[in-house]
């Protein structure tokens, strides 16, 4: 079973009202490489896949839900007080008719989220492999987003957000050379 | 000198009609050059590496934006 | 409508900062289980940890439930504020 921890994971600020960001920010929220895609992939594939890498696709899988409530925290400060009128100049009033200022799983642009964003093969390798490409795809939005933003606070803690993204990978990558069980063998090929 | 930023020039045609960008940029993460970590790595303490978003400093690849490289630049 | 004072902000930035360590560790040892110097690290940093969530919640009420924390009276676990409203 999960048990909630009553806090985030890392000390989430924003400087200004600016429901813009939120905007762009709902990507890693409900789009293709968002943080729910993530968290659903991981523990969904551990159920297949060799003992010896179940561990650490249920911790990556858990730690990608406390990614979830950071982006979803700064999207509710982003947008938490704004008016009316700053919502339609964000480009959010359609989301507003359809959700007030409530978050939902959709991408930035505003295509929900969909099961097909994630895959699950049954195939180790091709399953770890997605994981990696997943890692290094939220890298990448996470960069497009900071290249949007002109707000110190939240691109700091969007840098900690994509820096997780490198250490995931890097795990992922030596679950594959787990998986090869070649490392502590000559090659000899 | 060993950069995880790298460049390439494409190709331009007198028929682009955007005023061309001559250099792209794209990143290589420190994770594709480790390979599987070795044992005790140089770590942050645990402020550092909160703040920073990895243990080991080895992983440590921070990105900024165009707007925030005025400032700070992108390069360590 | 109550506020929370600096001191709260910078212990719970104490207790981040040590769970951060042991969720590195942990995912650091779910690839090294045969790292001997990075698990006394890690039961180090998991005493330590029980400490200092011993120490927050007797000011800020319980970290988690379902009994994993004890309550106090009235039932304090719905307590504002949320970590997202902080």
């Amino acid at each position: 079973m999960w048990i909630y921890e009553k806090k985030l994971q890392y000390p989430v600020r924003v400087s200004t009202c600016n429901p813009k960001l939120a905007k762009y920010l709902i990507e890693q929220y409900g789009g293709a490489d968002g943080e729910l895609a993530a968290a659903l992939r991981y523990l969904n594939q551990r159920y297949s896949i060799p003992d010896k890498v179940i561990g650490l696709l249920t911790d990556i899988g858990t730690e990608e839900f406390a990614h979830l409530e950071m982006i979803a925290t700064m999207v509710y400060k982003l947008t938490k007080d704004a008016t009316l009128e700053q919502l339609k100049e964000a480009g959010l009033d359609a989301h507003y008719v359809n959700h007030d200022r409530a978050l939902f799983y959709n991408n930035a642009a505003g295509v929900p989220w969909t099961a097909a964003y994630i895959q699950a093969k049954g195939d180790p390798i091709a399953d770890l492999y997605e994981d990696i490409a997943a890692e290094e795809k939220a890298r990448a939005t996470y960069q497009w987003i900071i290249n949007m933003s002109d707000d110190p606070d939240l691109n700091d803690g969007l840098r900690f957000l994509r820096e997780r993204e490198i250490v995931h990978a890097q795990r992922f990558r030596e679950a594959v050379e787990i998986l090869k069980e070649e490392r502590d063998r000559k090659k000899i090929f | 000198m060993f950069t995880t930023r790298k460049q390439y020039y494409p190709y331009i045609s007198p028929f682009d009609p955007c005023p061309p960008i001559r250099v792209k940029t794209y990143v290589t993460a420190p994770n594709l050059y480790l390979g599987f970590q070795p044992p005790n790595l140089p770590q942050f303490s645990p402020h550092e590496a909160l703040q920073k978003g990895t243990l080991w400093k080895v992983f440590y690849d921070p990105y900024y934006s165009p707007y925030e490289m005025a400032n700070k630049g992108d390069y360590k | 409508m109550k506020q929370l004072p600096k001191e709260y902000y910078e212990l719970l930035e104490q207790l981040q900062a040590v769970d951060f360590v042991l969720v590195e560790l942990t995912l650091y040892l779910d690839t090294h289980p045969n790292d001997y110097q990075a698990i006394q690290q890690f039961n180090q940093f998991a005493q330590k940890r029980k400490q200092l969530k011993k120490q927050y919640e007797e000011t800020y009420g319980p970290l988690q439930q379902f009994g994993n924390s004890y309550s106090s009276y009235p039932w304090n676990w719905d307590d504002t504020p949320w970590p997202w409203q902080v």
